[in-house]
C-alpha cells in the first residue's frame, strides 16, 4: 500500500468484478502488445517519507542559500523581504490545492484574489487593464511583442540591447517562430541610443521596447524614448518595469507606455533558483481584447451579488482553438496570490519605503565601492538600486574571494557585453545592511 | 463566513500598516539628490492601508470559498487532480532550494543542478526519450517549445515546405493554438465514430508539406489510440514528426512509453502526472523531451554531467534559443521529482493501475443513467455524452451546477468538443471506492432529479457562497479592476 493510494486489494476485487474483468492487466489490453514496455521502469524502488526527506535534504544542503551568502546579485532576480504572511497565505490548502477557477461559484476565493492583482497592477503602473500574470517577466516581453504585431499588424520588433539579455533571447526564439524581424538598439554610456532608435523606426516598426530601470540599473528616459517611438503613428510603446521601482518612480502610464510588462519576482516570491515567479502584462483599454492568458471580471449572481469570473475568453485557446490571442492557458495563480499579499502588505506607505530604502542602500554601496579608486563607475547615469563598477581584476577572480567571505557578488557583465568585460552589475534591496555594505566594499579594497 | 463579500480595498483605512523595516541605518541623502525628480512620482501610491490582522482574515474567508483537492473529490477530466503530497511542498521548501539565486556560481548550486539532473534522468527513462529540457512553464508552453523543435529540425534540413501541423479534433485546445504561435498552419483531422484518429482522414492529410502531428494518448476521450504504430510509421514515412501531449500520461506509468509509441518530442505536465499542486492556476511545468535527432535544437542551457560536477550547457549547436527565464520552474521540478523519489519504479505502476481501475469501476456504475458507450475499456478519463433519456430541458451545466451543491467539484464540461454535452471525468489514483460511490450516487441522483424535478438542476447551485453568475454580463460590460 502506498500513502496516496487508498484502494486495498479488497476494494480493488470488488471494483474489478463490477466492471466485468478478471484482472487490472485487463484493462491494458488494449495497448499493442508490441510496443508495451513489459519490464520495470529502471527507477529506484519506493521511499518512505524519511528517506526522500533525507536525500533531499542532503541535496539541498550541497547549495549555499542566500540566507549563508549575502547577497548583491540581481540582474532579474532580486533577494527582497518577503513579510511572513506572504507564506502562511499562499500555503492555504483551499488555494493552492484548486484548479483553474471554471467553476466561478466554488472558486470565489481564486478569482477574487485575481481580481484584486489585476488591480494593484493597474494601480501601480497606471494602466488601464492587466490579465492575471504570465510565466515570467522574459516570455511577458515575447507576448507582448506578438500582442503589438497582432494590433499593428506589423512585423517589426524594436529592442533596447539595454534591455535584459535572458528576454532578448527569448525574443528572438518566440519571433523566428513567427517570422517577426528584431531590431536591437545599440546602447550608449549605459542608456539606449536615442539617436540610433530614431534612425531605425519606421512605419514598419509594430513596437519599441525598452526596460526601466534598465539591465544595469540605469533609469531610462521614458519621455524622450516615448517621443520617437510615437513619432510613427502606430508604432506600440513597451517597457519592462521593475515593480518595485515604481515605489517612486514615475507610472509608466504617465509617460505614454502602450504595453507595460514586467518580472513580478520581487513582489514576495522566493529566489527558488529561478523560477517559478511571475510575469505581468497591462495595457490601455483599447487593446484589452488583444491580451492574452486569463482576465477575471466582476459580474453579478442570480441574486445580484457581486461575483468574480473568468472573462473576455473569447480570447483564448480552449474556445477560439487556432484563433485565440496566445495558447497560455494558464496564470501563475498562486504566485500571483503571493503578490497580491506582498503589495497589501506593504500597502500606500511601504512600497514607497521598501524602494527608498533600496536606492538608499545602493546609493550608499556605490560611493563606499567607488571611493577609493579602485573600483570605477560603468556609468554616469542615474541608477535605482543596481549600478555596475570595473576594476583591473576579472569578475571572476573578484567573486571568488567574496565568496569565500561569504558575500554572494554581482553579475559579471562581459559575459552579455564584451565591450564591459571586467563590469560588475552589483544589487542591493532594502535587505541589506550598513553592516553588509559596509563589509563588501572592504572586501573589494583587499582585493585590488 | 462563506458570506465575506469584501475586497481587499474596501477595509483601507488611512494610517493603518501590516508592516514595519528596520529603520534605514546608512546616511540618508535626499531622494531627488540620488535620482532626478522627472522620474519621481510625487504622487501617493493607490495602494490599500490594512493591518496585518486585515490581511490574514480577508484571505481566509476567501480561502473559504474556494474548493481545492483537499477540500474533496475534484474529478476534472485531462487535469489531473491527484492528491498532491505534503512533503513536496517541504522539499521544495528547504533553504537550500527555495533560497538561492538563479546566477550564483555554479559550485554554490551542485545540489540542484544535480536534483535537476536525475529529474531529467528519470523523465526521459518514464517517457522513453533521450534528453529533456527542464525549461518550460507549463503544458501549453511545453507544446510551444515542442514545436519549435520540430520547426527547427526541419529548417535545418532546408526542409522549408512543411508548414502545416496534423491535429485530431478531440485534441486539448492548446495543441492547435500552440501550433498557431509556433507559426504553423492547423490541419483538422476527424475521429472515427469510436473518437480515435481516422486513418484514412490521416493518411488524405499527409503530404510533403507535414511538419508533424501532435497526439494525446490516451487521447482526450481516455482511448487508447490502438493503431499507434500505424499512425507513427505513416506520419514518419511522410517525413512528419510525432509530438507526444502527455497530459494524459498518468494512464501509462510503466504501461508503455511514448518514445517506444514513436513519438519524437514529449511533453509532461508535471502538475498531473507527477502530483505538484496546481495553485488555482499555476505555476505548473511542462518539461519536454526529445529522441536524439533532435538533441541538438535543445533549448539553452540544459543540465549536463562531467564527472562529480554538474553545469548548464550552453553550448548546443542548432539551438532554438531560450523559451523562458533562468532554467525553468525550478520549484515545481523538486516536488515532481520528490513524488517519483516516493513512489518510485512499483508506486509510479500502480498509480497507472489504480488510476485506471478507478475510471473503468466508476464509469461501469454510470453507464446506465448517462450516455457511454457500452464494453469499452478507459484509461484514466471517460467521456460521458449527458444524460440517457430525453431530457432536452436540462444540460450538462445544470449536472454540473447541481454536484456544487453535493459538494462536488464536477467533471470538465463540454470537451472534447466531439462528445455532445460532455461531461469529461477524471478521478485519479488518489480517490478510494467510497469516494466513488458516493460520487456515483449522487450523479445518479442527479439523473433522477432531472427527470422528476428538473428545477433543482435549473437553480443550482444554491448552496454555494453565490448562485450561478452572468458570465454573459461579464463580457459585455467588462469590470476588470476595482474603481472605488
Amino acid at each position: 500500500m502506498y500513502p496516496y493510494i487508498p484502494n486495498t486489494p479488497e476494494d480493488e476485487k470488488q471494483m474489478l468484478e463490477a466492471i466485468g474483468v478478471d484482472s487490472i492487466d485487463e484493462l491494458f489490453k488494449d495497448i499493442p502488445e508490441s510496443v508495451r514496455l513489459n519490464r520495470e521502469l529502471n527507477l529506484h524502488p519506493s521511499m518512505s517519507e524519511l528517506e526522500v526527506s533525507r536525500y533531499l535534504t542532503k541535496l539541498s544542503q550541497m547549495n549555499k542559500s542566500v540566507n549563508q551568502l549575502t547577497c548583491f546579485l540581481g540582474a532579474g532576480a532580486y533577494d527582497h523581504y518577503i513579510p511572513a504572511v506572504v507564506g502562511h497565505i499562499t500555503s492555504i490548502s483551499e488555494f493552492y490545492t484548486s484548479y483553474t477557477p471554471y467553476q466561478a461559484e466554488i472558486s470565489q476565493g481564486t478569482l477574487q484574489y485575481i481580481f484584486e492583482y489585476q488591480t494593484l497592477i493597474c494601480n501601480l503602473t497606471g494602466m488601464d487593464v492587466s490579465n492575471a500574470s504570465l510565466y515570467d517577466g522574459g516570455t511577458a516581453i515575447a507576448e507582448a511583442a506578438y500582442m503589438a504585431a497582432n494590433v499593428t499588424r506589423r512585423n517589426q520588433i524594436i529592442i533596447s540591447k539595454t534591455v535584459n539579455p535572458q528576454y532578448r533571447q527569448i525574443l528572438h526564439t518566440y519571433a523566428h517562430l513567427q517570422g517577426l524581424e528584431i531590431i536591437e538598439i545599440d546602447e550608449e554610456g549605459g542608456v539606449t541610443n536615442l539617436e540610433e532608435l530614431k534612425k531605425q523606426i519606421s512605419d514598419k516598426t509594430a513596437a519599441v521596447i525598452v526596460q526601466n530601470p534598465n539591465f544595469f540599473g540605469i533609469i531610462e528616459d521614458l519621455k524622450a524614448t516615448e517621443e520617437i517611438v510615437h513619432s510613427q503613428k502606430k508604432t506600440l510603446f513597451i517597457a519592462s518595469m521593475n515593480p518595485i521601482s515604481l515605489g517612486i518612480l514615475k507610472k509608466p502610464a504617465d509617460l505614454g507606455v502602450d504595453i507595460v510588462v514586467g518580472e513580478g519576482q520581487p513582489l514576495g516570491v522566493p529566489l527558488q533558483f529561478g523560477g517559478p515567479y511571475l510575469g505581468f502584462i497591462a495595457t490601455k483599454k483599447q487593446f484589452m481584447r488583444k491580451l492574452p492568458g486569463r482576465i477575471v471580471g466582476q459580474t453579478e449572481d442570480l441574486d445580484g451579488k457581486r461575483g468574480f469570473v473568468l472573462t473576455l475568453q473569447a480570447r483564448e485557446q480552449h474556445i477560439r482553438r487556432e484563433k485565440a490571442t496566445s495558447n497560455i492557458c494558464s496564470n501563475q495563480g498562486i504566485n500571483t496570490l503571493a503578490a497580491v499579499v506582498y503589495l497589501v502588505t506593504l500597502g500606500k506607505k511601504g512600497l514607497r519605503e521598501v524602494a527608498t530604502q533600496a536606492a538608499q542602500k545602493a546609493h550608499y554601496a556605490f560611493k563606499q565601492i567607488t571611493k577609493s579608486g579602485k573600483f570605477k563607475p560603468l556609468f554616469d547615469k542615474p541608477f535605482f538600486m543596481e549600478f555596475a563598477v570595473t576594476s583591473h581584476v576579472s569578475p571572476e577572480e573578484i567573486n571568488n574571494k567574496l565568496l569565500g567571505e561569504n558575500i554572494l557578488g554581482g553579475y559579471d557583465l562581459g559575459k552579455d557585453y564584451p565591450q564591459y568585460k571586467n563590469g560588475i552589475l552589483y544589487a542591493v534591496t532594502e535587505k541589506r545592511t550598513k553592516e553588509e555594505i559596509d563589509k563588501l566594499s572592504s572586501v573589494l579594497e583587499g582585493i585590488i | 463566513m462563506r458570506k465575506y463579500d469584501k475586497l481587499i480595498f474596501e477595509l483601507s483605512k488611512p494610517g493603518r500598516k501590516a508592516y514595519r523595516l528596520p529603520k534605514l541605518d546608512v546616511e540618508e541623502v535626499k531622494l531627488d539628490e540620488l535620482i532626478p525628480s522627472e522620474y519621481i512620482n510625487e504622487e501617493e501610491l493607490e495602494l490599500p492601508e490594512v493591518s496585518e490582522v486585515d490581511i490574514i482574515r480577508h484571505y481566509t474567508n476567501l480561502a473559504n470559498k474556494n474548493y481545492g483537492v483537499d477540500t474533496g473529490f475534484y474529478p476534472l477530466g485531462s487535469c489531473t487532480m491527484k492528491y498532491n503530497p505534503k512533503i513536496n511542498e517541504d522539499m521544495a521548501g528547504l533553504d537550500g532550494f527555495r533560497n538561492i539565486h538563479p546566477l550564483q556560481p555554479e559550485d554554490t548550486v551542485q545540489g540542484a543542478l544535480r536534483l535537476m539532473y536525475e529529474l531529467d534522468q528519470a523523465l526521459c527513462e518514464i517517457s522513453g526519450m533521450d534528453k529533456m529540457t527542464l525549461q518550460p512553464a507549463a503544458g501549453a508552453h511545453g507544446e510551444l517549445t515542442g514545436l519549435a523543435l520540430i520547426k527547427a529540425y526541419h529548417e535545418h534540413r532546408g526542409d522549408t515546405k512543411r508548414t502545416k501541423i496534423i491535429v485530431p479534433d478531440s485534441a486539448h485546445g492548446t495543441n492547435p493554438a500552440s501550433a498557431k504561435v509556433a507559426g504553423f498552419d492547423i490541419i483538422e483531422i476527424k475521429s472515427t465514430e469510436e473518437g480515435l484518429v481516422d486513418i484514412e482522414s490521416l493518411k488524405a492529410a499527409l503530404s510533403d508539406e507535414i511538419a508533424g502531428l501532435m497526439l494525446t494518448n490516451p487521447n482526450t476521450l481516455g482511448l487508447f489510440e490502438r493503431e499507434i504504430v500505424e499512425i507513427a510509421e505513416l506520419v514518419h514515412d511522410a517525413g512528419g514528426l510525432l509530438y507526444y501531449d502527455g497530459a494524459n500520461a498518468n494512464a501509462i506509468l510503466g504501461k508503455v512509453r511514448p518514445g517506444d509509441m514513436g513519438f519524437d518530442v514529449v511533453h509532461f505536465n508535471l502538475h498531473k502526472t507527477f502530483s505538484t499542486p496546481h495553485g488555482g492556476g499555476g505555476p505548473g511545468a511542462g518539461p519536454v523531451g526529445v529522441k536524439k535527432i533532435l538533441l541538438d535544437y535543445l533549448p539553452t542551457p540544459t543540465v549536463e554531467k562531467d564527472g562529480d560536477r554538474y553545469y548548464l550547457n550552453y553550448d548546443i549547436p542548432h539551438s532554438v534559443g531560450r523559451m523562458k527565464d533562468f532554467y525553468g520552474h525550478f520549484s515545481i521540478l523538486v516536488r515532481a521529482y520528490t513524488y517519483i523519489l516516493t513512489m518510485g519504479k512499483d508506486g509510479l505502476n500502480r498509480v497507472s493501475d489504480i488510476a485506471v481501475l478507478n475510471a473503468n469501476y466508476l464509469a461501469s456504475k454510470l453507464k446506465e443513467h448517462y450516455n457511454l458507450a457500452e464494453d469499452t475499456i478507459y484509461k484514466h478519463e471517460f467521456v460521458m455524452a449527458g444524460l440517457k433519456g430525453d431530457l432536452s430541458e436540462v444540460t450538462t451545466l445544470d449536472v454540473a451546477k447541481r454536484l456544487l451543491d453535493y459538494g462536488y467539484h464536477p467533471p470538465t464540461i463540454y470537451f472534447p468538443l466531439i462528445v455532445q454535452e460532455a461531461l469529461m471525468t477524471e478521478p485519479t489514483e488518489s480517490e478510494s471506492k467510497e469516494t466513488l460511490d458516493e460520487f456515483a450516487d449522487i450523479l445518479i441522483k442527479i439523473a433522477e432529479e432531472a427527470k422528476n424535478k428538473p428545477e433543482l438542476l435549473k437553480d443550482a447551485p444554491r448552496n454555494t457562497s453565490l448562485r450561478r453568475l452572468d458570465e454573459a454580463k461579464a463580457a459585455r460590460n467588462p469590470i476588470l479592476k476595482y474603481e472605488g
